[in-house]
């Protein structure tokens, strides 16, 4: 056979044009990509979890103004893909200037030396004073003693009550300990009838249960946060509180995505309690119909033995060590933490403003239903500060679930709680024990 | 001899590329999953311990790794079948003498492989949806309740079922009319002259014909079907409570949300484990009926 | 023969049928894009359009960065598939035509690590690139991509059909391996390396669990990655949703309709043969 002398023109034509026309587009690609970069501009990468995005959006423009020629790039991540995306990012060296980040997830990341410390700039700083922040909010962000966050807004869970159901069964003030708690609980029991509960506390979440377990005085871990302390008696009485509301009969045994519409349930009747934080002050306005909105409170969680300590949740701003903007970062922030500034992103989102000065503004100090808020701001406690907090909350949710369940008693879901834990804590003991700094 | 000097010239490039970045991040899986590397090794290295098969041990008692090892089986059991139905159903119907404008169905029925996952899992997330879907809406001239087919832990799986078997079932079913039209059309013929009815000619020509054609399907489609990660993923995040949670989705989790990566590529290796296993058997048993 | 008409009308009815059920998503998805915001979420669920408009894609395009992530997607499908087009074209002739040692036992040690599923090797091919810098960039999505033993496998099978002596014959007259390959080998080569450079265009398109675990940065996003983030965030907009569900899947099924020749013959050589 013979090669074929017309074919090896064609087929270097067709091979020539074919690489041009790839080389083209790949070109156009490029060109496409170099575009939206202005020249000359600083460009500011932050992360924001869910719907605080859109809301900081809106005032970036008054930054950029006072910063001319740097432009801040917002990506929005939903929030369950955050923590996924913020550890992916910073074990593959790709993490953005500035973040927000839930205040629990801090521990996580300051391990893995992807935060830059802040103590100096915020020594220097006009702007940020940490006396003006509450104490516990701002605790959340100290990791042996260095600052690595400054908080941006709090949420800390409360009661939510129907205090026309509880006038009916006659109970005139909201409950400040667990006494009076108690006595409620079974008064608008016998109100509402079995159809009926007191309070919801749905069982895939573990905030109501660590809620009560962080008023106690004993801490969640001990000895360094080496092992669990669940078998403390301040634990044990939350958690015996907690499933005594279920065998009671006070709270139903559901799951949140078993109740149709939680805002519909509540205003039906359908439990008078409820533990839930901030953002729900506008959805109750919202989702209730007008002549319902004075049917329902907030009030301060009571404590064993009056008010007692709240979780401390929300989020913070982060700097990321790899960046390359840390001054700018730092401006930002300072912008973020102005009062004027705080209270203009609490009327857009709800969130609550972490810090004294802000609440001080007559748009927040009127606001009723925010006033238990303000109230248990100033006790503040947080959980503890280890990277598998996580874990333990989800196994703290699993064994109550149990208990709740009947499967287990308090002293065993107790114990089992510390045996899962110290499990879970044992890289964390074996590291310390190195001598090596976790 | 310049033959084979030329020929590494002409692998090396392909080798190269498959060693670096497929044997040895393999290799380098399994050696993970004996250490617990987890965030702290990530932070520093010194943190890193070696652990022989305890993460194996630790996943086999664990008993979220056996729900997703369940929710996977269920996915494959109640899924390669009904999807083999419905593309041989399929291939039957197009391949048949009296059916027309092949060219057009056949692109039709195979259209929805090309697409994406993530974009058909959004339409299918709405079509689906409990009050203004589609099907609920469909379901209701007939007098059915409204389902909450994403929502409610029953349903989210054969939800999510569906999905993978109307995504899919074009593929096998090119192969199935492929199988199909390699049986000599002279069988048929005898067949029909002896007077056999439609239904003896498929049990006695076309089943038999088709047998290492439904082993290979089937193979493949379990296979695949093992693989369950971005449906969960994109239709229901693992929920409602875990209940679309597959053995990937899990991996997933481990590796990338608590990054202990240790136990996650122990994971790995353990669905590959019962993959080969699962398909050795298949093969076994493909090659035991074939042998007359 | 009675029996044809009514079998034919039956046959042909569940033909129409089963196409009518495996269209209409794609089919809804076109009409519910091209509906107002918000026309969609109502009872009972609308089929086509009150007044079809363009809406929802000049927001995905002005505001939500589409044709970013448009021309994300169609950069690393087109250069994922020239590049590993090149190296498994190459492998895949040296396979079936070229002798060299080993050639045949390295060949089975290939497809038999066709077995083990992809996702073993991704959380260390994960820390090996960001070792190498490449993680949330755009080679770090293509890597994975070219290493092709399917590829390759497809491209020997097809290579083992081109006569020996038709390449006996041009090194006798002198020619030099590459030049025979330049000009023998590729010309007839070219229907299946039609049919591998649309599978790698496709599967590099609609490619999700590893651009999402490498990409963080939204501007490197491919089409599928964006869409499960937006997804997520904008869980009430159905109509943008479907607007961009059809940018994501219109290009790959336009594609396809004008090549579905060469996909399909190429998946039943990969299939059938193996």
């Amino acid at each position: 056979m013979r090669i074929r002398p017309k074919k090896p023109i064609n087929v270097y034509e067709n091979s020539q044009r074919r690489y041009i026309s790839i080389a083209l587009i790949l070109a156009s690609v490029l060109l496409i990509s170099c575009q939206s970069q202005q020249p000359q501009q600083e460009i500011i990468k932050f992360w924001t979890i869910g719907a605080e995005g859109d809301a900081v959006i809106k005032l970036l423009p008054e930054f950029e103004r006072q910063h001319p020629g740097v432009h801040v790039d917002v990506q929005q991540i939903p929030l369950t893909a955050a923590l996924e995306k913020l550890l992916t990012g910073v074990a593959g060296n790709a993490t953005p200037d500035i973040s927000q980040l839930g205040n629990t997830w801090l521990p996580e990341l300051v391990m893995l030396h992807a935060l830059e410390p802040l103590d100096t700039r915020i020594a220097a700083s006009n702007q940020v004073r940490p006396d003006d922040y509450f104490s516990g909010i701002w605790d959340t962000n100290v990791i042996d003693a260095q600052v690595y966050g400054v908080p941006w807004y709090v949420d800390t869970r409360l009661l939510f009550y129907r205090r026309d159901l509880l006038a009916q069964a006659g109970i005139n003030t909201p409950p400040q300990n667990w006494q009076e708690w108690r006595a409620s609980l079974i008064a608008v029991k016998a109100l509402v009838g079995p159809q009926r509960y007191s309070i919801l506390l749905p069982l895939n979440e573990f905030e109501p249960l660590l809620a009560l377990a962080i008023q106690q005085d004993e801490p969640l871990l001990r000895d360094g946060d080496r092992y669990g302390n669940f078998r403390s008696a301040g634990f044990k009485r939350a958690l015996g509180f907690y499933v005594e509301m279920f065998h009671n009969t006070w709270a139903p045994t559901m799951t949140n995505t078993q109740i149709a519409n939680v805002w519909n349930e509540f205003g039906r009747g359908f439990f008078s309690y409820y533990i839930s934080g901030p953002w729900n002050i506008g959805e109750f306005q919202r989702r209730l119909p007008p002549e319902q909105q004075k049917t329902w409170m907030t009030a301060p969680l009571p404590g064993p033995n009056g008010p007692g300590a709240g979780l401390a949740g929300g989020s913070s701003l982060v700097i990321f060590q790899n960046s390359k903007h840390k001054e700018l970062a730092w401006q930002l922030i300072e912008f973020l933490s102005d009062p004027a500034i705080q209270l203009r992103f609490h009327t857009d989102t709800g969130d609550l403003p972490p810090r004294r000065s802000t609440w001080t503004d007559p748009a927040l100090n009127s606001d009723e239903y925010a006033h238990a808020f303000r109230d248990q701001l100033e006790r503040l406690k947080p959980t503890p500060k280890v990277p598998e907090w996580e874990s333990i909350a989800q196994q703290i949710r699993l064994v109550a679930e149990r208990a709740v369940h009947g499967d287990v008693t308090i002293d065993q879901a107790a114990e089992l709680l510390d045996r899962h834990t110290d499990e879970i804590l044992e890289k964390r003991r074996w590291i310390l024990e190195r001598g090596a700094r976790p | 001899m310049k033959v084979e000097r030329a020929a590494w010239c002409f692998v090396a490039p392909a080798l190269l590329v498959i060693g670096v970045f497929f044997f040895v991040p393999v290799i380098a899986a399994f050696g993970a999953s004996l250490t617990d590397f987890d965030l702290y090794a990530l932070a520093d290295i010194r943190n890193l311990r070696f652990v022989g098969f305890a993460n194996y041990q630790r996943l086999l008692q664990l008993p979220e790794f056996w729900d997703a090892l369940g929710h996977t089986l269920y996915f494959v059991v109640a899924g390669v079948p009904v999807s083999i139905l419905a593309s041989l159903t399929a291939a039957l119907l197009l391949n048949s003498k009296l059916a027309r404008c092949k060219p057009f169905f056949r692109t039709a029925l195979f259209a929805p492989v090309v697409t994406t996952v993530v974009a058909m899992a959004v339409i299918w997330n709405y079509l689906f949806h409990t009050r203004y879907g589609w099907v609920n809406y469909a379901l209701s001239g007939i007098g059915v309740h409204p389902i909450d087919w994403l929502g409610d832990p029953h349903w989210a799986m054969p939800t999510i079922i569906l999905f993978a078997v109307w995504k899919n079932f074009g593929y096998n079913m090119i192969i199935f009319i492929a199988g199909l039209q390699s049986i000599p059309e002279d069988l048929y013929e005898a067949a029909r002259i002896d007077g056999a009815s439609y239904w003896q000619q498929f049990r006695f020509i076309t089943w038999p014909c088709l047998a290492p054609t439904l082993l290979l399907v089937s193979m493949l489609t379990m296979a695949g079907y093992f693989q369950l990660f971005a449906e969960p993923y994109v239709m229901t995040q693992g929920g409602p409570l875990q209940s679309t949670v597959s053995v990937l989705y899990f991996m997933y989790d481990e590796g990338f949300k608590w990054w202990r990566v240790g136990s996650a590529s122990a994971v790995a290796f353990l669905l590959f484990l019962l993959m080969f296993i699962v398909a050795s058997v298949q093969l076994w048993l493909g090659r035991s009926e074939g042998k007359p | 023969m009675k029996q044809p008409i009514f079998v034919s009308a039956v046959v042909n009815f569940l033909l129409v049928a089963v196409a009518a059920i495996t269209l209409f998503p794609l089919l809804w998805m076109l009409s519910v894009s091209l509906m107002a915001p918000g026309e969609a979420s109502n009872y009972p669920p609308p089929l086509l359009p009150a007044h079809p408009t363009l809406t929802n894609y000049r927001e995905l395009f002005a505001h939500a960065g589409m044709g970013r992530y448009l021309a994300n997607s169609f950069g690393l499908a087109t250069a994922a598939t020239v590049i590993s087009l090149t190296f498994n074209v190459m492998a895949g002739y040296a396979f079936a035509k070229l002798r060299f040692a080993g050639r045949e036992r390295l060949f089975r040690v290939l497809l038999a690590s066709l077995v083990i599923p992809a996702q073993v090797a991704m959380l260390p091919l994960f820390l090996m690139l960001k070792y190498l810098g490449l993680v949330n960039t755009y080679g770090g999505v293509i890597v994975p991509a070219l290493a092709g033993i399917f590829g390759i496998f497809l491209v020997r099978q097809y290579a083992l059909t081109i006569p020996d002596d038709l390449l006996e014959a041009a090194r006798i007259d002198g020619a030099g391996e590459w030049r025979i390959f330049a000009v023998i080998v590729l010309p007839v080569l070219k229907p299946i390396l039609v049919t591998l450079a649309i599978f790698t265009f496709l599967a590099t398109w609609n490619d999700f669990m590893w651009p999402l675990i490498v990409l963080t940065d939204k501007d490197l996003y491919t089409l599928p990655v964006a869409l499960a983030a937006l997804s997520r965030e904008h869980v009430q907009d159905n109509e943008m949703m479907m607007a961009g569900s059809v940018v994501t899947v219109l290009p790959v099924l336009l594609l396809f309709l004008v090549l579905q020749r060469y996909y399909i013959q190429g998946l039943l050589l990969g299939s059938v043969k193996g």
